[in-house]
């Protein structure tokens, strides 16, 4: 069984964010970046496939020469091996884009099952599992909170607002999963050290065979326009309860359209 | 050359070991320490993460780290909470070392690969009742009968000896008489649940409250002869040189509160109001975090220079008992800055500073006394 799972690695949705003033995308230097926490369940997910199954763990990513922190964390928790695609020409990439350089990576790896995490923090665009099953011309099973794999067929439990569906498909598949999906693991130091012996290829597009002009910022999809920072946060509104506080409490959520 | 960044795996694992601090340990060891209880579970998922293991080979299942890298794991825990961070120092420094150290082949292979991997926990059992920092007042006995050894005698403030993972502990006791007159002091193991071995009630202590810290009684404790860890008459000698790199250990893990103190009044400096805005816009309040602030980089510096020349296979005495010195009375005076800045919640249980306060005294104490340190570098500087 050779699992892929999609690393991305963002700034830390914990600390502060910024985007960049010069070209309106992510600002990275300046951010703590870390590996995207829903990526983490699906690191976990298919390190407990190969614990059952057997097989190889890749790790593939997008990003700049720093994203080699989220490839090592990958690989302390077990990860196998890695594939980092990293060109100045990606920068600024939409969605559409960035599927465009993975589908390319992934179509020179071989595998059974490709695994990512739902969404991603900073874009939160979460259409890049659909997207890379079009590219490919495989199933796509989305937002998944329990897996199973048997033999060439993949079960999952594809969680809704109001409960689940039971989803079965043939492999080659791409799934993407929620944090209710697993517990991911802390890499040990034992698992650290490791890390630092296991083969990770760094490739270009040229070694992808993508067309530098088809990807980057003057031809995305779609780019940031214009963007300002959170307005402070209001006064407040204090109700005085003089028998009709509840009254006055549902007044005011109904003139705010919260009821 | 000088160059005090760590290296890519051990900020890894600095990391990991912050994050598991924050998401494991913060939100349940308070209830812990209320309730006098020991945290077995944090305990055995430190164990996973391969923290007892750190400073030994793989070969006897540790992680193939070294002394260095364990302080900063303790720096890390303790900056959270020093209960589970003392465990860990305990565990290792005092429970596998003297084994790994000292002991047999057979006896590294029989213990280390479960003492590594957090699954048991060895004690050290040197203090009696009647005497800390004074070996030669030891009155605990072991006798040669038979091919065994058999013990009489007791032991007062032993860490991690009568937790549910407890499988040993190592006691030191008189087993003759040296050829000067002296007493041949020796370390012998005993497994736990040996008949004569009685295990106390916990303490009630001021601090460390989640740790686990015992009297152990010897009556007649018969164990094989092979029990032996290291040479005969070498148990004090020993002691005294694991104990150098357990001052390193009590540094980082001084530091990691200090840190502690730190990380949580900058927290309450800018949520606490006072007289209409944030208490941490006053600069009473500010200078205070600052000079905690400097005191806990200071101290840092200290154990990194001591670990630093004890890795390089350099003398560092000096080094490890000015470390372990200063960062344990400036720890303390954190705790109490911090406690200060908290105000009257400083003084309730439910803020960490609490526990800081109280964590913090205790670091002045073991390991060698603050009065001990200054009496061992005014030695070595040759004075008096």
């Amino acid at each position: 069984m050779n699992i892929v799972v999609l690393v991305k690695q963002v700034p830390d949705s914990g600390s502060e964010r910024k985007l960049d003033s010069s070209d309106n995308t992510v600002a990275r230097a300046s951010a703590d970046n870390v590996i995207n926490e829903m990526d983490e369940y699906a690191i976990e997910e298919a390190l407990t496939v190969k614990e059952s199954q057997g097989g190889e763990v890749t790790v593939l990513t997008v990003g700049p020469g720093s994203a080699t922190d989220a490839i090592r964390k990958a690989l302390s928790m077990g990860a196998d091996k890695a594939v980092h695609v990293t060109d100045d020409a990606v920068h600024g990439s939409c969605a559409v884009q960035t599927s465009a350089v993975i589908a390319a990576a992934l179509q020179q790896l071989e595998y059974d099952l490709v695994l990512c995490g739902a969404e991603s923090t900073d874009g939160q665009v979460s259409v890049m599992p659909a997207l890379l099953s079009e590219r490919l011309g495989i199933p796509h099973l989305s937002g998944a909170r329990k897996l199973t794999v048997e033999g060439t067929t993949v079960r999952v439990e594809r969680q809704t607002d109001g409960g689940y569906w039971m989803l079965e498909s043939s492999l080659p598949a791409i799934v993407s999963t929620w944090d209710t999906i697993n517990e991911p693991r802390y890499p040990s130091f034992k698992g650290i050290m490791a890390a630092k012996k296991k083969p990770v290829e760094t490739k270009s597009l040229a070694d992808l065979g993508v067309d530098p002009a088809s990807v980057g910022l003057a031809t995305a999809t779609s780019r940031v326009l214009d963007f300002a920072g959170r307005p402070p946060k209001g006064e407040g509104v204090k109700v005085a309860d003089e028998g009709d506080g509840a009254e006055k409490l549902v007044g005011y959520l109904a003139a705010q359209k919260l009821v | 050359m000088l160059d005090y960044r760590l290296d890519d795996e051990t900020e890894t694992l600095r990391k990991v070991v912050r994050e598991f601090a924050l998401e494991v340990v913060a939100p349940q060891i308070g209830d812990f320490y209320e309730r006098d209880e020991f945290p077995t579970d944090i305990v055995r998922q430190m164990g996973e993460l391969g923290l007892f293991g750190l400073p030994f080979p793989e070969e006897y299942g540790g992680s193939g780290g070294d002394y260095f890298t364990l302080c900063v794991a303790l720096e890390e825990l303790a900056r959270v909470d020093s209960s589970v961070a003392i465990t860990l120092e305990a565990g290792v420094s005092l429970g596998a070392m003297p084994i790994y150290r000292f002991g047999t082949e057979e006896q590294k292979q029989q213990w280390l690969p479960r003492l590594c991997a957090g699954e048991a926990l060895g004690a050290f059992g040197l203090t009696e009742p009647g005497g800390g920092s004074d070996a030669g007042a030891t009155k605990t006995t072991a006798k040669l009968e038979d091919g065994h050894w058999v013990l009489n005698g007791s032991k007062a403030f032993i860490t991690n000896s009568g937790t549910d993972l407890t499988e040993l502990v190592i006691a030191t006791a008189v087993t003759g008489t040296r050829p000067d007159g002296g007493k041949e002091i020796s370390a012998i193991l005993v497994p736990s649940g040996t008949p004569g071995l009685a295990v106390g009630k916990r303490y009630s202590k001021v601090g460390w409250n989640a740790s686990d810290t015992r009297e152990l009684s010897f009556t007649d404790v018969r164990v094989p002869e092979e029990n032996l860890v290291g040479g005969r008459g070498r148990g004090y000698a020993q002691f005294l040189q694991i104990l150098d790199e357990g001052r390193i250990a009590i540094s980082a893990l001084a530091v990691g509160l200090a840190q502690g103190c730190v990380d949580e009044s900058v927290k309450y400096a800018a949520q606490r109001e006072a007289f209409g805005r944030a208490i941490g816009k006053n600069q009473a309040v500010q200078f205070m975090i600052a000079d905690m602030e400097v005191r806990a980089s200071t101290a840092r510096l200290a154990y990194y220079r001591a670990a630093e020349k004890m890795l390089r296979g350099e003398p560092f005495k000096r080094e490890a008992s000015i470390a372990k010195l200063y960062s344990s009375e400036m720890a303390m005076e954190n705790a109490r800055y911090a406690t200060q800045v908290h105000g009257g919640y400083g003084f309730m249980n439910e803020f960490p500073v609490g526990r800081f306060y109280r964590d913090a005294k205790i670091l002045e104490i073991g390991e060698g006394t603050s009065e001990v340190q200054r009496m061992l570098i005014a030695r070595d500087l040759g004075v008096g």
